[in-house]
C-alpha cells in the first residue's frame, strides 16, 4: 500500500465541545468512556519541501487553539485506545479537496486532484475499556459501507508509531471496453440477467437491471432486428431508462383494463380539469414535464416546487442518502426551465422507533446487520443539517412520524422550492430545448463508481444483494459553486439553451432525455473527467456521481460558458454533441460502444398491464371503555413521538439564511413546530409562499381512499389555516407504497389515487409535481436467524405550496391574549380509526391491537366553504391565532396554540358543532378532518361569528392568563384541569438528548 | 450626496451575499455583489470602493474550520491590497462566516499592527451542533464602533455552528479593556445571558457576539442582521403585531437589524 510522505494531526490546546459531545452520548449509551480527544488528520502525498510543511500545515490550523504534528503522532494523556476513522477508497472526501485547494492555491501549482490528500479523524478514548468495547464505540462512529476504521490500543499505537501513513487509493481495473452481452439464452439465463446483472469473466454478477421479462424479450427481439448483439452499456442504459424509478411503470401500466392508467386517469386529468376550468385564471406552468413544477408568484416570477425520495440510499447509509437527497433535489430545482434558483427545503422523514434496538440483518449468517432505527434517525436528520445549511438554502418546513413498518426502510421526503423570472433575455424562461450540433457540456463533479444501480436498486426490495455501491457522498459546495454560476450569471447571459439535472440513471438518462428536444446525441466517453482510473465504460454512463448537471451549449457561446465555469472554480467538459440524428450514440475512445434508435430507447418499454384485488381481511373496530385520567391521556398524547416537539431538528436547520422566512417552523413564545411555514422569496415583495403537508399513513390500513382525501385536506387545510388563498394553491404527490406486484397493494394504490383525483378537482388544487417509489419493502432476517418482512404501511404525502398577496394576512399558531375567545370551525365526528388516539389506545392494551373504526370523510363542499371563510376572516384581521386540527385531534390543537402562546385557556366540548360523538375522548381527539381552531379578540368575535353565520363554528372557550388548562365534557362536567407546563414538559422532553 | 459604495464578497459557498446587499441598498448604500475570483483578478479594484462586506455562508464548506480555507485563499492573493484598503477611510463589516474569515486574517480584533494573524477564535458551539435562533444583543455603548452607534438591543437570529467566541488570557482583557466588544448575548429582559444556553447560544466567552477594531471602522459579529430587517422577518412578529392592534397602534415597517447597515451607509454623510 502506498504510503504519503506527509502526516499532518491537528488537535486542541484548548476544552473541544467536540469530545464533550462524543463522550456524553457514548455514556448515555451505556460505554465506560472517562475520556476522548479528538485529531483532525491529513495524509499529504505530494513533492512538497520539508521546509514548506509549516506553511502547509498552517493552512489547516487555527493557532489560537489549535496545534499540529508533521510525521509525528499525536499523544494524548490517558488513552486506553485510539480509533482512527476514513473514507474507504473513492469515497468522497469533501474536506481533502478543500484541503488540495489550499495547498494549489499556496504552492502556485496543481496537485493530482484524487491522489495527493486524504482526510481522517482520530479519537482517542480512556477509560476501563475492553476491545470489544471499542469494537462496538467504533460501530457507533462509522459505516462500513463508506467509511475504513483502524483501531489500535495505546500500547499498539505508541509501537507502531501512530496510526500511520498508508493511503486509501482507489485500484480499480475495470475492462476498459465494452462487453457483447449474448441475449439469445435460455429463459432461466435471461431472468437472472434481468434480476442479478451481467456477468462479468469472473462470472460475478453486476448488480440489478431490475427489469421483467416481458421487457428482456423486447430488447431481444429489437437487436435482433438490428442483427447484431447488445452491449452491456446498451443493456444497462436501456434498464435504467426503463426502471421503474425513472419510468415509473406501475403508474403508467393499464390498471384493470383501464388503458389511461393511474397516473393519466387520476392525477394528470385532475389537473388538466382544474386548468381548464379556471380558463384565464390558470396559474400552472411545465406541470409534469420538466424538473419541477411550477405556479405564478406575481406578474414577473414563477415559484417552482418538487418533492423526491430518497429512500433506499438512506436505509444503506443514513447520512450519505439524506445529503444527496437534499442536494439531488435541489438540482430539481436548477434543472427547471433555464434554471430557478433554491430558495426553501422542506423535509419528511418516517423512522422506526429509535428507540427500538432489535436488530435486523441482511443476511442470514446475520453479519449484515441493518443499521438501527436510532442511528437511520440521526444520520438522515445531520445529512439534510449539512446539506441544506452549506447550500445556504433555508429549511424551514418538514415533519417526523413514526411506526414500526418504517424498520426495514426508512422514508425520506426531500423537496425543493425555487423561484424563476417568467422570461430571460425576453424570452420565456420555461420553454428550453437542446438544438442540433449544440455541445453537450457536463458541469460539476466528477464522476466515479458511486451510486451505480441507484435507479433499478431502488426500484427493488432491499436485501442482501443491495449494492454498496449504490450509496453517494454528496459535496453542498461543489454544487452550491455550480448552482451559483448557473442561475446567478449564466443563466441571464444566455449561455445555453437547455439544462438538466444528472440524477438517477446519471448521463445515460440525462443526455438521452435532452435528446428528445432535438432528435439524437453523440459522446465520447473518454472525455468524461473520472475521479479516479478504471471504470468501464457502462460504469462511466450510468454512474450517479452527484452535482453534476447536463447543459447544452451553442458552439458560439462555448467559450464564454467554458470560461466563465473555470473562473467560478466549476468544472465544465464538452463531452459530446446533440444531433438530429434518431439515434443515441456513445463512443469510447473512438470505438462505438452504443448505437440506439431514441425511440425505442425513450418508447420502447412494453406497458405492463395490471390487475387489483380488494383485500378481504378488514380491520375489525375494537372497542375501548373511555379513560378515567383524561389530563393523562392527553399529557400521554403530548409528548407521542408523532405529536411530540422536534425543535431540536427545526434548530439545526437554517431556516432565516435568504431572509425570507416570515411564518417560522417555531411559532410563539412557547416555540410550538407550526404545520405550515411561509416564505418571502423576493425581498422587496409582500408577498409570500405558503408551504405545508399532510399525511395519514396509518388511515391505509382501514380505507385508502379516505386517508388520500384526509392527506390532501390537510395540506391545504394547513395552508389555509397560515393565511393561504385557495385560489393561489397546489399539490404535490409521493406515493411511497410497497409490495407493488401484489393485486391487493394495487388496489389500494387505485383507491388513494382515485381520492386524489377527486378531492383535488372539488377544492381545485392541481397537481404540479410528483415522485413515486412503489418497492419500499424489506426482506431479511432477526436476531435467531428466522425469516423477517417489513413493508411500509402505503405512505402518500401531499405537499401544498400557495402563493398569498401579502404575508400581513399570515397568522401563527400561538394563542396571545387572555380573555380571547377560542372557536373550532367545521364538524367534529366519530372518527378515531387510524388515528393518534387509537394507536395510543393500542398500545396501552394488551398486544398493542390498534382500534380499526372509522377514518375521517372528507365533505370537500363545506370544507371548500369553510376554508373560503377562514380566508375572510384572516384577510380582515380578526383572527388572533389560527391552527389547523390534524394528527391527535382538537386536544393537541388546544395544547399547541396554548404551549405556543404560554397562556392557559377553558373548553367546554359542548360548544363544538359535532356529528355522532358521544364520548369525551372522542371529541377531543377525533382527527375529523376541515376543522380549524382559533382564537379571536372580544371585540373581533361579532365579525368573526357573522363570517361563520351559515356554517359549522362553536365557540369552544376561552384564553385565559396564567397556565391553567381546564376542559369540560360534553356533559358540563370538567374533564381536565391541568398545567400548562406539565403538558408542555411531556411535548419537549421525548426528543431530549437528541 | 453620493451613495457610499459597497463591495459584497462571494464566492466558494459564502450564502447571504444577496440579503446583504439589499441591506446595504437599503439602508442607503449602493452595493454590488462580486466574486473572490473576480477581486483576485483584478485587485486594484478594491481602491474604487469605501465599504467592503464579508456575508455568512459556508466557504469551502467549513472544510478544516469555518472560514478558513476562504481566509487561505485570501491570505495568498489578496492580502496586501486588503490592507491597503483597510487603512483608508474604509468600512468593514463581516457576518457570522465573514466574522470567521477576518478572525483568521487577524483583521480582528487588530490589537497589533500589522494585521496577519489570528488572535481569538470562533470554535465548536458548546453543544457542538449548529444553532438557527433569534437572540437578543445588547450594544456596548462605550465601544468606538461605527456601526452600532445609537443602537441599544438587537433582536436579531444567529445560525452557526461555530460562533463560540474564545480569547486567550491577556488578548481577552486587552479586547475589554480597549472596548472592542460591541455586542454581548442577553437574556430576553436584558440581564446578561452569562453563558447559558439558549440565550447565549455558543457559550462565547464574556457573552460576546460581536467585536470592532481600535478604529471601529471595522466590525465582526455571529447573528445576522440582514435577516432581521423587517418587522415580519422577526420571529415574534404575529404576537406584536395583535398586541400592537389592540393600542391602535400600527406595526412599524422595520426591525432592529436595519440599525446596522443605516449606520455605515450614513458614516460616509
Amino acid at each position: 500500500m502506498r504510503e504519503a510522505r506527509f502526516r499532518v494531526e491537528v488537535f486542541a490546546t484548548i476544552a473541544d465541545a467536540r469530545c464533550d459531545v462524543v463522550r456524553e452520548r457514548l455514556l448515555r449509551q451505556g460505554f465506560g468512556v472517562e475520556s476522548v480527544c479528538i485529531t483532525d488528520n491529513y495524509l499529504i502525498d505530494a513533492e512538497i519541501p520539508d521546509a514548506m510543511m509549516d506553511s502547509v500545515a498552517s493552512l489547516l490550523v487555527q493557532p489560537v487553539v489549535q496545534g499540529f504534528l508533521v510525521n509525528t503522532p499525536y499523544l494524548p494523556e490517558g488513552f486506553s485506545h485510539a480509533v482512527e476513522i476514513g473514507y474507504l477508497p473513492g469515497v468522497t472526501d469533501n474536506v481533502s479537496h478543500t484541503v488540495r485547494e489550499s495547498i494549489e492555491d499556496l504552492l502556485k501549482r496543481p496537485l493530482d486532484i484524487e491522489k495527493s490528500v486524504f482526510s481522517s479523524t482520530t479519537y482517542f478514548f480512556g477509560g476501563d475499556l475492553s476491545d470489544a468495547d471499542v469494537e462496538s464505540i467504533g460501530y457507533e462512529l462509522h459505516n462500513p459501507l463508506i467509511q475504513r476504521m483502524k483501531i489500535l490500543s495505546a500500547g499498539e499505537y505508541r509501537k507502531s508509531g501512530g496510526m500511520g501513513n498508508a493511503v486509501p487509493l482507489v485500484d480499480l481495473h475495470e475492462k476498459p471496453t465494452a462487453d457483447i452481452v449474448d441475449l439469445d439464452v435460455e429463459t432461466e439465463e435471461l431472468m437472472a440477467i434481468a434480476r442479478e446483472g451481467i456477468a462479468g469473466e469472473d462470472g460475478i454478477r453486476r448488480g440489478p437491471l431490475a427489469l421483467d421479462m416481458a421487457s428482456m424479450a423486447v430488447i431481444r427481439d429489437y437487436f435482433q432486428k438490428e442483427k447484431r448483439k447488445p452491449t452491456d452499456i446498451e443493456l444497462e442504459s436501456i434498464a435504467q431508462t426503463w426502471s421503474e424509478h425513472c419510468k415509473h411503470t406501475i403508474f403508467a401500466a393499464e390498471i384493470d383494463g383501464d388503458g389511461e392508467g393511474i397516473f393519466r386517469r387520476y392525477i394528470r386529468s385532475a389537473t388538466e380539469k382544474i386548468r381548464r376550468d379556471r380558463g384565464d385564471r390558470d396559474f400552472c406552468f411545465s406541470v409534469f414535464k420538466d424538473n419541477s413544477g411550477g405556479i405564478e408568484f406575481d406578474d414577473d416570477f414563477i415559484v417552482t416546487d418538487k418533492v423526491e425520495t430518497h429512500n433506499s440510499p438512506s436505509a444503506l447509509d443514513p447520512f450519505g442518502g439524506a445529503i444527496t437527497g437534499i442536494v439531488g433535489v435541489n438540482r430539481d430545482t436548477i434543472g427547471f426551465g433555464l434554471a430557478a434558483k433554491p430558495v426553501a427545503n422542506r423535509y419528511g422523514f418516517c423512522f422506526a422507533d429509535p428507540g427500538d434496538d432489535r436488530p435486523l440483518y441482511r443476511d442470514g449468517a446475520r453479519t449484515q446487520r441493518l443499521l438501527s432505527p436510532r442511528r437511520i434517525m440521526e444520520g438522515v436528520i445531520h445529512g439534510v443539517n449539512v446539506g441544506g445549511n452549506t447550500s445556504g438554502i433555508p429549511t424551514p418546513q418538514g415533519f417526523v412520524y413514526f411506526d414500526e413498518r418504517y424498520k426495514g426502510k426508512p422514508l425520506v421526503f426531500v423537496g425543493t422550492v425555487g423561484i424563476i423570472p417568467k422570461t430571460v433575455q425576453g424570452k420565456s424562461s420555461v420553454e428550453k430545448s437542446a438544438v442540433d450540433g449544440d455541445c453537450i457540456v457536463m458541469v460539476g463533479g466528477r464522476v466515479g463508481r458511486d451510486g451505480i444501480h441507484g435507479a433499478t436498486f431502488s426500484s427493488e426490495a432491499l436485501s442482501s444483494g443491495s449494492p454498496a455501491t449504490a450509496v453517494q457522498i454528496g459535496d453542498p459546495i461543489t454544487q452550491k459553486k455550480l448552482s451559483d454560476a448557473i442561475v446567478k450569471e449564466a443563466r441571464d447571459l444566455g449561455l445555453y439553451n437547455s439544462i438538466t439535472d444528472n440524477g438517477a440513471g446519471g448521463l445515460s438518462c440525462s443526455v438521452a432525455e435532452m435528446a428528445r428536444e432535438c432528435g439524437g446525441f453523440e459522446v465520447d466517453l473518454e472525455r468524461v473527467p473520472l475521479k479516479y482510473p478504471g471504470l468501464s465504460p457502462w460504469q462511466i454512463w450510468v454512474s450517479e456521481s452527484q452535482e453534476r448537471m447536463t447543459i447544452s451549449v451553442p458552439e458560439d457561446r462555448l467559450d464564454d460558458f467554458i470560461d466563465l465555469m473555470a473562473r467560478r472554480g466549476v468544472e465544465a467538459t464538452v463531452i459530446g454533441r446533440f444531433t438530429s440524428s434518431g439515434r443515441g450514440i456513445v463512443r469510447y475512445h473512438g470505438e462505438m460502444v452504443f448505437d440506439l434508435d431514441l425511440g425505442f430507447l425513450h418508447d420502447g418499454l412494453p406497458r405492463k398491464s395490471l390487475m387489483t384485488k380488494m383485500p378481504e381481511k378488514r380491520i375489525r373496530p375494537v372497542a375501548f371503555p373511555e379513560p378515567s385520567d383524561m389530563a393523562g391521556v392527553l399529557r400521554e398524547m403530548a409528548g407521542r413521538l408523532n405529536i411530540a416537539s422536534y425543535e431540536f431538528i427545526s434548530t439545526q436547520y437554517d431556516h432565516e439564511v435568504q431572509a425570507g422566512v416570515v411564518i417560522k417552523p417555531l411559532q410563539g413564545r412557547g416555540k410550538v413546530n407550526g404545520n405550515a411555514t411561509v416564505i418571502c422569496p423576493v425581498l422587496s415583495s409582500r408577498r409570500g409562499v405558503v408551504l405545508s403537508q399532510g399525511i395519514y399513513p396509518l388511515y391505509s390500513d382501514i380505507d385508502p381512499y379516505r386517508m388520500a382525501a384526509c392527506s390532501i385536506d390537510t395540506a391545504v387545510r394547513n395552508a389555509v389555516a397560515a393565511g393561504c388563498p385557495m385560489d393561489r394553491l397546489a399539490i404535490l404527490d409521493n406515493f411511497c407504497w410497497c409490495d407493488s406486484s401484489k393485486p391487493e397493494r394495487l388496489w389500494q394504490l387505485k383507491m388513494a389515487a382515485a381520492a386524489c383525483y377527486d378531492t383535488a378537482v372539488a377544492y381545485g388544487t392541481p397537481f404540479i409535481s410528483g415522485k413515486d417509489s412503489m418497492f419500499n419493502d424489506f426482506r431479511g432476517y432477526d436476531e435467531s436467524g428466522r425469516d423477517v418482512a417489513v413493508s411500509i404501511p402505503p405512505t402518500l404525502l401531499v405537499s401544498s405550496i400557495g402563493v398569498t398577496e401579502d404575508i400581513g394576512f399570515c397568522q401563527t399558531i400561538d394563542f396571545k391574549c387572555p380573555g380571547d375567545h377560542i372557536y373550532l370551525t367545521g364538524i367534529t365526528g366519530d372518527e378515531c380509526g387510524g388515528s393518534e388516539y387509537h394507536s395510543l389506545l393500542g398500545e396501552r392494551s394488551k398486544g398493542g391491537e390498534s382500534a380499526g373504526g372509522t377514518v375521517p370523510a372528507v365533505d370537500t363542499a363545506l370544507h371548500l366553504r369553510l376554508y373560503r371563510a377562514m380566508e375572510e376572516a384572516l384577510r380582515r384581521g380578526l383572527v388572533a391565532s389560527s391552527i389547523s386540527v390534524e394528527r391527535g385531534g382538537l386536544g393537541v390543537a388546544a395544547l399547541k396554540s396554548s404551549m405556543a402562546g404560554m397562556l392557559g385557556f377553558e373548553l367546554s366540548l359542548a360548544g363544538m358543532t359535532r356529528g355522532q360523538v358521544a364520548r369525551n375522548d372522542t371529541a377531543l381527539f377525533s382527527e375529523s378532518q376541515g376543522r380549524i381552531l382559533v382564537s379571536v379578540a372580544p371585540t373581533q368575535a361579532r365579525d368573526f361569528e357573522s363570517i361563520f353565520a351559515d356554517l359549522p363554528c362553536g365557540r369552544i372557550g376561552t384564553v385565559s392568563a396564567g397556565g391553567e388548562i381546564v376542559i369540560r365534557g360534553l356533559e358540563g362536567n370538567t374533564i381536565v384541569h391541568s398545567a400548562v407546563e406539565e403538558m408542555a414538559e411531556s411535548y419537549r422532553s421525548r426528543f431530549r438528548g437528541f | 450626496m453620493a451613495k457610499p459604495r459597497t463591495l459584497v464578497i462571494t464566492g466558494y459557498g459564502i450564502n447571504c451575499d444577496e440579503e446583504t446587499r439589499f441591506a446595504f441598498e437599503y439602508a442607503g448604500a449602493e452595493a454590488v455583489i462580486m466574486h473572490i475570483n473576480d477581486i483576485i483578478d483584478n485587485p486594484a479594484i478594491l481602491d474604487r470602493y469605501q465599504i467592503v462586506s464579508f456575508p455568512g455562508g459556508f466557504s469551502y464548506g467549513d472544510d478544516t474550520g469555518s472560514g478558513k480555507a476562504l481566509a487561505s485563499r485570501i491570505k495568498n492573493n489578496l492580502m496586501e491590497e486588503l490592507r491597503r484598503f483597510i487603512e483608508r477611510d474604509t468600512l468593514m463589516l463581516g457576518i457570522c462566516n465573514g466574522f470567521q474569515v477576518m478572525v483568521h486574517l487577524g483583521i480582528l480584533p487588530a490589537l497589533e499592527r500589522p494585521i496577519g494573524e489570528a488572535q481569538v477564535a470562533l470554535i465548536h458551539n458548546g453543544s457542538n451542533r449548529y444553532q438557527c435562533r433569534w437572540v437578543d444583543l445588547t450594544v456596548e455603548a462605550a465601544s468606538p464602533s461605527v456601526f452600532t452607534r445609537g443602537l441599544g438591543t438587537l433582536h436579531i437570529p444567529v445560525a452557526h455552528g461555530e460562533g463560540n467566541f474564545y480569547a486567550p488570557e491577556g488578548i481577552l482583557e486587552t479586547i475589554e479593556a480597549r472596548k472592542l466588544v460591541t455586542m454581548r448575548y442577553v437574556g430576553p429582559a436584558g440581564a446578561p445571558a452569562g453563558g447559558e444556553f439558549p440565550h447565549n447560544p455558543n457559550g462565547s466567552i464574556n457573552d460576546i457576539a460581536s467585536i470592532c477594531d481600535g478604529t471601529g471602522r471595522i466590525m465582526g459579529m455571529m447573528p445576522h442582521p440582514e435577516r432581521g430587517m423587517f418587522f415580519s422577518q422577526r420571529d415574534d412578529w404575529t404576537l406584536l403585531r395583535e398586541e400592537m392592534r389592540r393600542h391602535g397602534e400600527a406595526p412599524p415597517e422595520l426591525s432592529d437589524g436595519v440599525g446596522i447597515f443605516m449606520n455605515a451607509a450614513g458614516y460616509f454623510s
